[in-house]
């Protein structure tokens, strides 16, 4: 008579957790106000990343196409994976003596691990991240990207 | 007239056979393959094959420098990464004998909580999906997004973070930070109800867990189960209590024993850790003190020649890292033992004489990160 008993209590008490765990999905279907997804593609527009967001390296450059990479290359050295690459020339500088400037900052994206060393060490605060992070191409060689501008200079005074 | 032998053929039943889990299976959360001997249905043993997402972790860290190293302990057990990168940073500073401000202490304890909720969460949402419950997945997916959302907002990155450096952080904390983990604490509190209704006391996942996959306490020491698998099974294995780091030893937490060693008791473990996670915040986040958000380190670590070794109490156990330096700016040996290597090695013997969907919820319950296994 007990196991009787019990065999309809074990299915009572288990009727009643499955309707506990459906209430919980039932509240969720009728208050849609609680919609948490995003439609990705549809709100390109209005998407905004937070401000910290590392998407990409960056070169900042101002009006003037000035950029503060002295070609130090203490970026080059730090990044775990070689995905930066600095190319400098010197050149006769103003009073005469000879001047470091860069030619090339060349960044692989394809093989940035973004462990954000290079923008925290630059002793110039010449490298930061942009919020691009739409990264998808068809051809790996687009990865590859200089960074500083075509005919973009140095801002004076910072200058070894 | 030729003799004709008669050699026994196995009957159906009494057969063994062997069939491939994984290494592309939807339980195994990437790419393990469990090569499992079967006899009908019933599991007679099985063996790991490793190495399919190995990337030789430790002979690329003697190539690399020490804040160098930080990134690739990211990848390694990816829902722990800040508690990853917690190890390296305290490899580094006990080296070195540096004192880390009191204020970065505070965030790297929220963090590292932070860490082990969200890897709860989706811990949860993929065990209540394997084992037929769909509804779990989103939930628990949900919820995680708020924490990736914190973090994205202070370390700009919402998976692999590299947030810690040896002697301090990356970045100070955002100024919203304390205002979002806050607002996520009261959200959460009120959501992790929803979980224990959906999937604790469902009469179909207690009777898919219990007194399935029995592991005593000395088997867990044996086999080295360490974190909530083997707390599952009373082993107290906790080194937040047992060797204190950061704040650990300064806030008021209890380390959750279940002493049953089924995989539901695996499952309460980690259901009553999200509890005592957020304890620890709620502790902290209103007394982060001001101050600097790193100490003064040189531009080149070079720790003394010696061997080192620091251990942390990672979202899935005992993690440790063995460390010779020979004074150079690279170590000369790094050794990364892993949670999740360990806890792999004790599947073989609790899923003997189980049914093979049982080996589903067991290799769930354990809560198995696959490049965590390779590294």
């Amino acid at each position: 008579m007990n196991s009787f008993f019990n065999y309809f209590a074990d299915i009572f008490s288990g009727v009643k957790s499955l309707l506990i765990g459906m209430s919980v999905t039932g509240k969720y279907f009728f208050s849609p106000g609680q919609i948490v997804t995003q439609q990705y593609p549809e709100n390109r527009k209005t998407l905004k990343m937070y401000e910290r967001f590392k998407g990409e390296v960056i070169m900042p450059h101002d009006a003037n196409n000035h950029h503060r990479c002295t070609g130090c290359a203490i970026c080059e050295l730090n990044c775990p994976n070689g995905s930066i690459e600095i190319v400098s020339a010197r050149i006769d500088g103003p009073d005469g003596k000879k001047v470091r400037v860069i030619d090339k900052h060349i960044y692989h994206l394809g093989m940035c691990t973004f462990c954000s060393l290079c923008v925290k060490t630059c002793p110039e605060n010449a490298l930061a991240f942009g919020q691009e992070f739409e990264h998808a191409v068809f051809d790996r060689s687009v990865l590859t990207k200089i960074l500083n501008q075509p005919g973009s200079s140095i801002i004076k005074g910072t200058e070894e | 007239m030729k003799e004709v032998i008669h050699t026994p053929v196995p009957s159906v039943e009494e057969e063994e056979y062997h069939i491939n889990m994984g290494p592309q299976h939807p339980s195994t959360h990437g790419v393990l393959r469990l090569v499992v001997s079967l006899q009908g249905e019933i599991v007679k043993n099985l063996k790991p094959h490793c190495g399919y997402i190995h990337r030789g972790m430790e002979k690329m860290c003697e190539k690399d420098t020490y804040p160098q190293i930080i990134h690739l302990t990211d990848r390694m057990d990816y829902l722990s990464a800040h508690i990853n990168n917690h190890a390296v940073c305290l490899l580094v500073e006990n080296a070195l004998q540096i004192e880390v401000p009191e204020r970065v202490k505070y965030i790297r304890t929220i963090m590292d909580e932070l860490c082990r909720i969200q890897s709860h969460q989706l811990w949860w949402a993929s065990f209540g999906m394997d084992l037929g419950g769909l509804t779990c997945f989103f939930y628990g997916l949900r919820d995680r997004e708020k924490i990736l959302d914190i973090w994205e907002e202070t370390t700009g990155a919402r998976f692999l973070q590299s947030y810690y450096t040896p002697g301090g952080l990356m970045w100070d904390i955002h100024p919203d930070f304390q205002k979002n983990v806050k607002a996520f604490i009261k959200y959460f509190r009120k959501k992790i109800r929803d979980y224990e209704k959906i999937l604790s006391g469902n009469v179909i996942f207690t009777e898919r867990s219990r007194n399935i996959g029995l592991m005593t306490k000395e088997e867990a020491i044996s086999y080295g189960v360490t974190g909530p698998s083997g707390r599952g099974s009373g082993w107290s294995c906790d080194i937040r209590k047992h060797h204190p780091y950061a704040l650990y030893d300064k806030v008021e937490f209890k380390e959750i024993l279940y002493h049953e060693g089924d995989t539901l008791a695996r499952y309460m473990v980690r259901m009553d850790e999200m509890y005592e996670s957020m304890h620890i915040i709620e502790q902290l986040i209103d007394n982060i003190p001001e101050g600097d958000f790193s100490a003064k380190m040189k531009a080149v670590i070079k720790l003394p020649a010696g061997e080192y070794y620091q251990r942390v109490e990672s979202a899935r156990g005992d993690l440790g890292i063995y460390c010779i330096s020979d004074g150079n700016k690279t170590p000369y040996r790094m050794k990364f033992r892993t949670p999740s290597f360990s806890n792999l090695s004790v599947l073989d013997h609790i899923s003997r004489d189980l049914k093979i969907a049982d080996l589903v919820a067991i290799g769930g319950s354990l809560d198995l990160v696959i490049p965590d296994i390779d590294r």
